[in-house]
């Protein structure tokens, strides 16, 4: 038993597959990268120092509105699982779960908004939202930083802004994204139009855990790149009109598949769910693949009796950590094949093979 | 743009992204990109592009010029991609300048600004900068600066007891 237990058994507020375009935009994500005045960055705090920070940080984020009932965590609470299963949840970022030194991570009960303690900055504020609704996450987010500004002083400067480990966070340390499911454009090889004319713009594309990961099954995630010389308003509206415009496209695709390849479409989307229904062994990159065109098949109409938002649980639940949370113990990758493929199965028995 | 794997197709895939705390970018075509999945991060290094920046902006390797906040030199940062503290920003202002000229929109702040710190929380902000200057002029033995920090401190002691309703809650 550990503390994570209680996030076991809720379902992420933000998976809800609702909202404006959920068939296509899983997921809105902003973050802000803060420093507290007075101290060195992460990487060169003393032991002493780190706990001073971490108390002062924590005290902070328990007055916030968002955080009532919320969670707190500090690295002495989590297991290397623990961590990976909060990374799994995007709760907290590669960087933090993979850190040795001193950390904390405080998550709002509903899993909305998470704060990052010493992450490569001392804070990593993070709010995510269900759906296209990057307006939505500034609210909540521009709410909760100003909240916690009142408690502690950031390091900022007039000209540079809010000040950061790394210059390419510096001055508004917003980092806005979204992650949106493109198989269409990926099936009829326009995703490499998208990729090239969002470098143009100067953001960045992505896969579905961030930084370092590769896409899979047909996720991608975009955000913007630059961070100073543009506002956060700025910042949204350029990313928010690329995003409207992907969106444009990936339906495109999928009416061009529908109409002049549907035989073919239907099939994949059929062995996919055969496949998942079927499998005595499955890894977790197979059952992502399949879960994709599984996932364009409900947004379709192929498939019935299938959520959005179950479909979303899925691709979670699927992953090495949550599974070995679930079945409480630790599993070798041949026995994770086997557990996922024996969940899948039992998830998605009501679902008709037609 | 010619991928940077085999430089013979036509790139299509690009990444900007920090691993171990380096900045790199990337550009692949389909087939290598799909090879070096994986193993990305041992492949490639932005240690070559910060300095090559070193040199352009004509840096020395030698002239070590150490940050006053934490004692980091600028080629520390060229390798880590991570600044020691904000005072870093003051003096590599140079070399930075250049640097965030280069992966940023522009050089001007133009969002949001924190809202007034209460004076309480910026009153212990100070006291603590103070306490380390004392700790370093005492450990330089400048004594005469030692005095009049402490005699900072004690105002600001004062002022941190007299503070609203008597009480800090930091």
């Amino acid at each position: 038993m550990s503390d994570l237990d209680p996030l076991l058994h809720s379902r992420c507020e933000w998976l809800r597959g609702e909202g404006e375009a959920s068939d296509i935009v899983m997921s809105s994500r902003m973050r802000l990268a803060r420093n507290i005045a007075g101290f060195l960055f992460t990487h060169h705090l003393a032991k002493d120092e780190s706990e001073e920070l971490i108390d002062l940080a924590e005290s902070a984020v328990k007055k916030a509105a968002l955080f009532k009932e919320g969670f707190f965590f500090e690295q002495k609470d989590l297991s290397s699982l623990d961590k990976q299963f909060l990374l799994e949840r995007h709760l907290i970022s590669h960087e933090h779960a993979s850190a040795k030194q001193d950390m904390a991570v405080c998550l709002s009960r509903d899993e909305v908004a998470s704060v990052m303690i010493l992450e490569e900055d001392h804070l990593r504020i993070q709010v995510l939202q269900s759906g296209f609704n990057l307006r939505g996450a500034w609210e909540l987010i521009d709410r909760l930083d100003s909240e916690l500004a009142g408690h502690m002083a950031y390091a900022y400067h007039p000209t540079l802004g809010f000040l950061t480990a790394c210059p390419t966070n510096v001055g508004t340390g917003l980092r806005a994204s979204c992650m949106l499911h493109l198989p269409a454009l990926v099936m009829t090889k326009q995703i490499n139009k998208v990729l090239q004319a969002l470098q143009k713009l100067n953001l960045a594309a992505r896969g579905m855990y961030g930084e370092g990961t590769q896409p899979s099954g047909n996720f991608f995630q975009f955000s913007n790149q630059m961070t100073l010389g543009v506002n956060e308003a700025e910042i949204i509206e350029s990313l928010e009109r690329v995003i409207r415009q992907i969106i444009q496209n990936e339906k495109e695709a999928r009416e061009i598949l529908q109409t002049k390849k549907k035989d073919k479409l239907e099939d994949q989307i059929w062995r996919a769910l055969g496949a998942l229904k079927a499998a005595r062994f499955i890894s977790s990159r197979e059952t992502t693949t399949h879960l994709s065109l599984v996932r364009l098949g409900v947004d379709l109409g192929v498939i019935q009796g299938l959520s959005a938002a179950k479909l979303n649980e899925l691709f979670i639940m699927i992953q090495p950590s949550h599974l070995q949370k679930c079945s409480n113990r630790a599993l070798s990758s041949t026995d994770r094949d086997y557990e996922r493929a024996a969940f899948l199965r039992r998830e998605l028995k009501s679902v008709e093979l037609l | 743009m010619l991928c940077n794997v085999c430089g013979k197709s036509e790139a299509s895939i690009h990444l900007t992204e920090i691993v171990n705390s380096q900045m790199l970018e990337l550009h692949l075509c389909e087939t290598c990109a799909q090879e070096k999945s994986g193993d990305l991060k041992t492949q490639f290094s932005f240690n070559e592009l910060l300095n090559d920046l070193n040199s352009m902006i004509g840096l020395q390797k030698k002239e070590e010029s150490r940050c006053r906040g934490c004692g980091l030199t600028y080629e520390e940062f060229a390798k880590s991609g991570r600044l020691g503290c904000p005072e870093c920003y003051e003096d590599f202002s140079k070399p930075l300048t250049s640097l965030i000229k280069r992966v940023q929109k522009g050089i001007q702040h133009t969002g949001k600004k924190p809202g007034n710190t209460p004076t309480q929380i910026r009153f212990h902000i100070d006291l603590k900068d103070l306490q380390e200057r004392l700790r370093k002029s005492i450990q330089m033995e400048e004594f005469e600066e030692a005095a009049r920090i402490r005699d900072q401190i004690k105002q600001l002691e004062t002022q941190i007891k007299k503070g609203p309703g008597g009480k800090s809650d930091v």
